[in-house]
C-alpha cells in the first residue's frame, strides 16, 4: 500500500517538473510580455502544487507533510500576487498586450529583426 | 587533495547543476548593460546559492543568504538605482583589459588555492580538529543548546559576534551619514492615505495579500529568533526577516505610512540599543567576576546556589548561558532589524517614486 502511495507521489512530482519545463518553454516562445508572464505564473503555481502534493504523499502522515502544506499555502498566496504586481506595473508603465492572430506578430517580429 | 574519481551520485549532479547555473548568471551579470537586469540576476544568484547551501547542510547560512542576499539587498539596490541611472554606459574595450587581467589572475589564484582545500566533511581538515572538535564535544555540556552553530556563534565566539553586530551598526551609520535618515519623506506633501487608496480600489490584490503576509512573516521572525537555540536561525536571520516584513509594508502601503508606525528615530535608536545590550551583557559578566561575555557569570554566585537541583545540567547551572544567549540574540535582532530598516528609509526617503502611488 505505502509503495503505491510513494509511486503516485513520485509521478505527481515528475508531473510538476514537466509543468515547470513547459512553463519555461512558454516564457521563451510566447510573443509578448503578458503571455510570457501568464506562462511563468500559471505553471509556476501549478508545478509547485503538483510537486508539494507528491512530496506530501511520499512523506506520509507527519509534521513534514504539515510543513509542506504551509509552504504550499504560502506559494499560492505569493506567486499569483507577484504575477499580478508585475503585469499591473507593466501596464502602468505603458506596455500594451499584442492582440490579433499569432501569425501576424510572428511576421512583424521577423520583419523587425531583419 | 580532492579525489576526482568520486562516483556521480545524485548529490554530485545537483551540485554540478546548481554551480553551473551560478556560473551562467555571473556571465550574464557581467554582460548586461541594464543595471536593473543585473540586480535581478544577482538576486537569482543569491537564491541559487541559498539552495546550494541547503544541499551542503548549512541551513543557518542558507537562511541568511536567502533573506539578505535575495531579499533586502535587492530592494536596497533597487532603491539605489532609482537615485541614479538604470543603464551603464558603454566602456571602450581598451579600458576593460586591466580589470580583465586582474580578475583572471585573482580567479586563477583562488582556483589554485581551492585545489589544496580539504574535501567536504574531511575529519582531518584543520576546521574539524583542534577547537572545532572541542566545541562539538563540549557544547552540549557547557552550553546546553542542541544547535551547536548557535553555541559557537553566541557563546564560544561571542566576542566575534559582538564585532559583527557592531559592523552592521556601523554600516547603517555610514549609509545614514551619506544619505540622511530619509526623514525628508515625512516632510513632503502628504500622499494619498490608505483610506483613499481603499476608496479608489488601487492595488487591492497587493494590499490584501500584504495584510495576510506581514503578520505571517513577523511571527516567523520571532519563531526563528526564539528557536535559534534548537534549530537553524538566530538573531541575524530573525532580524532580517523582521526587516523584510517592515519593508514589505513600506512597498505596498507607502513609505509615509510605515514611517508613522515605525518612526526613523525609533529605528536608529534601537539599532544602537542592540549593540549596547550585547556589550552590556559582557559588562555584567565582568562585574560578577567572570570574563567579558562569559555567561557562566551572568548571575551572581549566590543566586545560582539558591536554584533547585532540577536546573543542573551536566553538573553545573546553565541558566547563565541560557539567558546570556537569549539577551545577546535579542541585541543582535534589534540591531540587525532596525539597521536594515534605517538603511531602507535612507534610500527610499530620497526616491519618492518607490511608493506605489508615486507615478501610477
Amino acid at each position: 500500500m505505502s509503495e503505491v502511495v510513494t509511486w503516485i507521489g513520485s509521478s505527481l512530482a515528475v508531473a510538476g517538473a514537466l509543468a515547470a519545463i513547459i512553463g519555461s518553454l512558454g516564457v521563451i516562445r510566447f510573443p509578448d510580455f503578458y503571455t510570457r508572464t501568464h506562462a511563468a505564473s500559471i505553471t509556476d503555481t501549478g508545478a509547485a502544487t503538483l510537486m508539494i502534493l507528491g512530496l506530501i504523499l511520499i512523506s506520509g502522515w507527519s509534521v513534514l507533510a504539515l510543513k509542506l502544506a504551509i509552504i504550499w499555502a504560502f506559494i499560492m498566496l505569493t506567486s499569483p500576487t507577484a504575477a499580478h504586481a508585475l503585469t499591473n506595473a507593466a501596464y502602468g508603465a505603458g506596455e500594451r498586450p499584442q492582440l490579433g492572430p499569432w501569425r501576424l506578430f510572428d511576421r512583424d517580429r521577423k520583419e523587425a529583426e531583419r | 587533495m580532492p579525489s576526482f574519481a568520486t562516483p556521480l551520485d545524485a548529490n554530485t549532479i545537483v551540485d554540478i547543476a546548481l554551480l553551473a547555473m551560478l556560473a551562467v548568471i555571473v556571465v550574464a551579470v557581467a554582460r548586461t548593460r541594464s543595471l536593473l537586469t543585473a540586480i535581478i540576476l544577482t538576486s537569482v544568484y543569491s537564491f541559487i546559492s541559498a539552495v546550494w547551501l541547503v544541499v551542503m547542510d548549512a541551513a543557518d547560512v542558507s537562511f541568511t543568504e536567502a533573506v539578505v542576499g535575495a531579499g533586502v539587498s535587492t530592494i536596497i539596490a533597487l532603491g539605489a538605482i532609482l537615485l541614479t541611472r538604470s543603464e551603464c554606459s558603454r566602456i571602450p574595450w581598451r579600458e576593460t583589459l586591466l580589470p580583465l587581467l586582474l580578475v583572471t589572475v585573482t580567479g586563477g589564484l583562488l582556483v589554485y588555492a581551492a585545489l589544496d582545500l580539504p574535501s567536504l566533511g574531511d575529519p582531518s581538515a584543520p576546521a574539524n580538529i583542534y577547537v572545532g572538535r572541542l566545541y562539538l564535544q563540549h557544547a552540549e555540556h557547557d552550553i546546553g543548546t542542541p544547535n551547536i552553530v548557535t553555541a559557537v556563534l553566541s557563546s564560544y565566539r561571542g566576542f566575534d559576534t559582538l564585532g559583527e553586530t557592531t559592523v552592521i551598526f556601523a554600516a547603517g551609520l555610514g549609509v545614514a551619514l551619506l544619505l540622511g535618515f530619509g526623514e525628508r519623506a515625512l516632510q513632503d506633501t502628504p500622499r494619498p492615505s490608505m483610506a483613499k487608496m481603499a476608496e479608489s480600489g488601487q492595488h487591492v490584490v497587493l494590499r490584501v495579500s500584504a495584510k495576510m503576509l506581514i503578520p505571517m512573516i513577523s511571527i516567523y521572525a520571532f519563531y526563528v529568533q526564539f528557536h535559534g537555540d534548537l534549530g537553524p536561525g538566530g538573531g541575524f536571520q530573525a532580524g532580517v526577516i523582521m526587516a523584510v516584513a517592515i519593508i514589505l509594508h513600506a512597498l505596498v502601503f507607502g513609505l509615509q505610512e510605515t514611517m508613522e508606525s515605525i518612526p526613523p528615530q525609533l529605528a536608529r535608536g534601537l539599532s544602537a540599543f542592540g549593540v549596547l545590550l550585547y556589550a552590556g551583557v559582557g559588562v555584567v559578566n565582568l562585574t560578577n567576576g567572570g570574563n567579558f561575555l562569559d555567561y557562566d557569570h551572568l548571575f551572581p554566585r549566590i543566586f545560582e546556589e539558591g536554584l533547585p537541583d532540577s536546573h543542573l545540567v551536566g553538573g553545573h547551572h546553565i541558566w547563565g548561558q541560557h539567558f546570556g544567549i537569549l539577551a545577546i540574540e535579542l541585541g543582535v535582532f534589534l540591531t540587525v532589524a532596525s539597521t536594515m530598516v534605517t538603511i531602507f528609509y535612507a534610500f527610499a526617503g530620497r526616491a519618492p517614486d518607490l511608493s506605489p502611488h508615486g507615478e501610477g
